[in-house]
């Protein structure tokens, strides 16, 4: 073969008449391989196999699905496109773009998805008024995980505001804990990013800053502000904290060598799994000054398009996905809440529901946002760009003044 | 390949003696401090990894960890342990080594014993091939392996491995060949003997210790590789290393580092037996003529 | 001169002339389409603008101008730099002296080189685990020394921003200097005995020995080893993003990593493109001499 040749083939539209998978099953492109969450999936096999789907697992895991993006770049564009594919935020939309994703309207009129999934999260599920995937959960970003022994023994209430929080970790530090435990890892960072946006500006500005990426809120003097509080956080890290997994910062709150941690709602699981009651040995409690807010990201399977529309097999996973009781059987394992909001949540613990009125109340009063950190408040090029800043900011690279001009630039340069 | 095989003749006193064996040691201190916190890690139960500690011995030593890496822990949805993906990594492995092993020696052989014109830049080509960063080659070379129908394939694996296998294979050999004695290769061409013939009778039966080389070398490199098996592979073709990865990477649930260290010492096992069974040969093949360009 | 034998038959010669360059044909066709080939496509990627799937559509110079604008770049290249001029210095010295020593009619031989050589065969998926622990001054050698009595004992430059790249020269010269001091101990098993026994009578000393008879025999193991290291030092991923996964902040940053997360994490394919591109320019500045030089002089 010629190289001209091979351009032009490799030039042609990439692979969308992906091959199906055998007849009546489904292959699904997944990260979920830890034992919760596989537990989790079990749920949605099952209830397939009930039906005569059989499942084909296609797990990679590693660095939050990015591994597994990167996999299915490389299997649509040899056009062996799977059938089902976990996705987040702007990955979905990117696809959907290329039109390489299959027409869920049938099964979401049918199910009714318009009314029970709020509109933050169709944003995303959605694209030129179709329907491209179906949302598992909402996993919400801005709590804090407090040991509440040392609390007690501080006498401390939950924090309201943000002075209140420099005051609890000022007290956490002065009794001789890490006041703030966390991983130094650029999406840890943006993490604290995110709820300290919401804490200095109210949802206009995080809107504006982080959704829209207006140039004038980036710049602006209360983005220096979240810088400087940003740094006022980072003195309250102990020295060991680059690199460090999420986890292992929670197993520090855990076994009271932290007071706090700003961590998505997954950390609950490491709670639970260390045998901790949720209000007896650990509380939750969304970061202060960012009360009525909710950042969330949310998991979602979009379906690959099979040449004509949605299969069969396909329209059963996306319709099994939403059903409520694989909604609240799947999230009360993964510690996330149901991505439809007209379900009972009696079935989850005390945090989880607590979660799911926040969740609810956020997506009726338009207070439900994206988060930025977890790749659902601007593009992927956009989302790494800021943590580079952020990041760097966080190491000391720069002073709150530079990061501001930094950060202007580097979304300029990544859009 | 006249040098003899034995230790320098340089002479050394009772105290350098004792000098080097001290140095010695402290260095296999350095290459197996990684091995021993893996070892003594994947020992423990996890409790006493997260107490903290993870220098030290186990005080309640186990074994549960490997059991479960092996056939129980979770993968993917299924929990069905390592075990499956050793068979898939070696139906792509063996053949995918042999295969670039065979066309090594072939493009080894021509390359110092059938030479013509520009043969040397051929060479400069092939080996230049070797840096070529993989993360860039992923997505045309997913569109080829579509248009070949090869996608997801263990044999479009293979090829994949056998494409950036190519340089070193051919580099060992043709240097190992370099030294081989072209009068014997003449002789035979002028008692008639064809090509392969030659290839056969007289190349191939003092090939060994290259082989060696070559083999460990891509056996290596193959068994480790994660970008394309993962990329490249299907749900039933997964090699061991994509599941170690599954395993080891999992993004929200309790790291159960015992178990992704006697996994990842699981998954090292059959390159570890290659070196230990094979490395004998490894520095006596390296020796016989590899390093010597 | 080119040709080595050309005995003269009828028959078949045409087949005979051909066969050669037959059996090195699938080889030269497969490397040309899938490196060369592959190079090309990479070099008109960086001129398109390209995201998450490869696009047609050009723009110039704009990916190549953003990509010197971040700098993270420079980051990246900088650390190539340091990075891969320790990593090979140090793992051929460290791989010449451990042969040396190692040639020394050492009981155990087969013994000792097994452990050097065995860090190959690990992938550094988990390997790069234990590595961080150890490396980690709250659980690893830090806190070990320090729990001997030796309070003020540090070692903490993973986590410091201007160190970190050291330890992953650390922790890739463990992965390869025992493959390097293989190289090396099969190239001192090759050198002259006679030679040497001649210099001691004369009365050479032994590190004159080594200094002017035997290193400079060992010119082609260095060349081997200098491509295999090269060829580490530039596709090194796995480490880098086992041990520090490129921070701390951006600190570890190495062109492999950018190229991975601008073609894949970022959906900036036209930008990761022309990073692949300045990569394989420097790349080829540096080995087409070397390898040039190398096989010329053979002739």
């Amino acid at each position: 073969m010629t190289m001209m040749k091979t351009l032009k083939m490799t030039a042609m539209a990439v692979g969308l008449g992906a091959a199906p998978a055998m007849a009546a099953d489904v292959e699904v492109l997944h990260w979920w391989t830890s034992g919760g969450e596989a537990a989790a999936l079990n749920v949605l096999k099952e209830d397939l196999a009930g039906q005569g789907i059989g499942w084909q697992d296609m797990p990679v895991a590693g660095g939050g699905g990015t591994q597994a993006m990167t996999v299915l770049r490389a299997r649509v564009t040899s056009g062996n496109a799977p059938t089902a594919v976990q996705m987040l935020g702007f990955d979905i939309t990117d696809w959907a773009k290329e039109g390489a994703l299959a027409n869920l309207n049938p099964i979401a009129e049918e199910g009714n998805w318009d009314e029970v999934i709020p509109a933050a999260l169709q944003k995303f599920a959605t694209h030129d008024g179709q329907w491209v995937s179906a949302p598992v959960n909402v996993h919400s970003t801005n709590w804090v995980w407090a040991n509440k022994a040392i609390m007690d023994e501080l006498g401390l209430e939950e924090p309201q505001s943000w002075d209140d929080f420099v005051a609890a970790l000022e007290a956490a530090e002065a009794a001789g804990y890490t006041a703030l435990a966390h991983g130094g890892q650029a999406w840890q960072e943006a993490t604290f990013f995110d709820a300290v946006v919401l804490s200095v500006g109210g949802p206009e500005f995080y809107q504006a800053s982080m959704i829209d990426l207006d140039p004038e809120a980036l710049g602006s003097d209360q983005m220096k502000e979240v810088f400087d509080r940003m740094g006022t956080l980072r003195g309250f890290v102990d020295d060991n904290f680059s690199g460090r997994d999420w986890n292992l910062a929670t197993a520090m709150v855990i076994n009271k060598e932290a007071a706090f941690q700003l961590m998505g709602d997954w950390a609950k699981g490491e709670f639970l799994n260390a045998g901790k009651v949720p209000g007896e040995d650990f509380l939750c409690f969304r970061f202060p000054g960012s009360q009525d807010q909710v950042t969330f990201n949310s998991d979602q399977f979009a379906m690959f398009s099979q040449g004509d529309g949605v299969s069969d097999e396909q329209a059963a996973l996306a319709k099994a996905i939403m059903s409520p009781e694989f909604q609240i059987a799947f999230n009360k394992v993964k510690g996330s809440v149901p991505a439809r909001t007209d379900l009972d949540a009696s079935a989850l613990d005390a945090c989880g529901q607590r979660a799911y009125e926040d969740f609810k109340a956020a997506a009726a009063s338009g207070n439900l946002y994206g988060s930025m950190g977890h790749g659902h408040a601007n593009p992927a090029a956009v989302k790494n760009a800021m943590y580079d800043v952020i990041t760097a900011h966080f190491n000391g690279e720069y002073d709150s003044e530079t990061a501001v001009d930094e950060l202007v630039t580097a979304v300029e340069i990544s859009q | 390949m006249s040098s003899n095989a034995t230790a320098t003749v340089v002479r050394t006193g009772a105290g350098t003696r004792f000098v080097i064996y001290t140095l010695l040691t402290l260095f296999c201190l350095y290459y197996l401090l990684p091995l021993y916190v893996m070892v003594v890690n994947s020992l423990k139960p996890l409790s006493e990894i997260q107490a903290g500690g993870m220098m030290s011995l186990p005080d309640q030593w186990t074994v549960a960890p490997w059991k479960s890496a092996w056939s129980t822990a979770q993968i993917g949805v299924e929990a069905t342990g390592l075990k499956p993906f050793f068979w898939n990594s070696i139906v792509m492995v063996v053949p995918a080594v042999a295969i670039s092993t065979v066309l090594g020696a072939l493009n080894g052989y021509v390359l110092t014993k059938w030479r013509f014109r520009g043969d040397t830049v051929l060479f400069g080509l092939l080996l230049f091939g070797c840096f070529i960063p993989f993360q860039m080659v992923l997505i045309p070379m997913a569109r080829m392996l579509g248009l070949a129908g090869l996608a997801g394939t263990v044999p479009g694996l293979v090829f994949v491995h056998l494409v950036y296998g190519i340089g070193f294979s051919t580099l060992y050999f043709r240097n190992y060949y370099q030294q081989f004695p072209t009068e014997l290769v003449r002789a035979a061409m002028i008692d008639g003997a064809g090509f392969f013939t030659i290839f056969r009778r007289i190349m191939l039966p003092s090939s060994g210790p290259i082989a060696v080389v070559c083999v460990i070398w891509q056996f290596t490199n193959i068994w480790n590789d994660f970008l394309f098996g993962a990329s490249f592979s299907d749900f039933d073709s997964q090699p061991m290393t994509v599941a170690l990865n599954n395993l080891v990477q999992s993004s929200t649930g309790v790291k159960e580092y015992n178990v992704h260290f006697a996994g990842a010492i699981m998954a090292a096992l059959p390159t570890l037996l290659v070196y230990i069974v094979a490395g004998r040969y490894f520095v006596r093949g390296l020796m016989a003529g590899s390093v010597k360009g | 001169m080119t040709q080595v034998a050309k005995p003269r038959r009828g028959g078949s010669d045409w087949l005979r002339e051909a066969l050669p360059k037959i059996v090195l044909s699938p080889s030269l066709a497969m490397v040309l389409i899938f490196v060369y080939g592959f190079i090309i496509f990479t070099f008109y990627l960086s001129f398109t603008d390209s995201r998450i799937l490869p696009s047609y559509d050009l723009v110039g110079w704009e990916n190549y101008s953003k990509l010197f604008r971040i700098r993270a770049w420079d980051t990246a290249v900088t650390n190539l730099l340091i990075f891969g001029s320790l990593y090979i210095v140090i793992c051929c010295a460290l791989g010449l002296t451990l042969a040396i020593l190692l040639d020394q009619k050492i009981r155990a031989e087969g013994f000792i080189r097994t452990i050097y050589l065995y860090p190959m065969a690990l992938s550094f998926i988990v390997t790069g685990t234990a590595w961080k622990w150890f490396l980690d001054p709250g659980i690893g050698l830090q806190a070990v020394v320090r729990s001997w009595g030796w309070e003020s004992f540090t070692f903490d430059w993973i986590k410091d921003g201007d160190m970190a790249i050291y330890t992953i020269v650390i922790a890739a010269v463990w992965q390869t200097s025992g493959f390097v001091m293989a190289m090396f101990l099969a190239g001192l098993r090759g050198i002259d005995n006679e030679v040497l026994k001649a210099a001691q009578i004369d009365g050479a000393s032994n590190m004159a020995l080594y200094r002017r008879i035997v290193i400079p025999q060992l010119r082609p193991a260095f060349m081997s080893a200098f491509v295999v290291l090269a060829h580490m030092a530039i596709k090194s991923y796995d480490l880098v993003i086992a041990l520090t996964g490129g921070g701390p902040g951006t600190a570890t940053e190495l062109p492999a990593t950018f190229m991975y997360s601008y073609t894949f994490t970022r959906n900036q394919m036209g930008i990761g493109a022309a990073s692949a591109t300045i990569m394989l320019m420097a790349i080829a500045a540096i080995m087409v001499p070397y390898i040039y030089s190398e096989l010329r002089e053979k002739k």
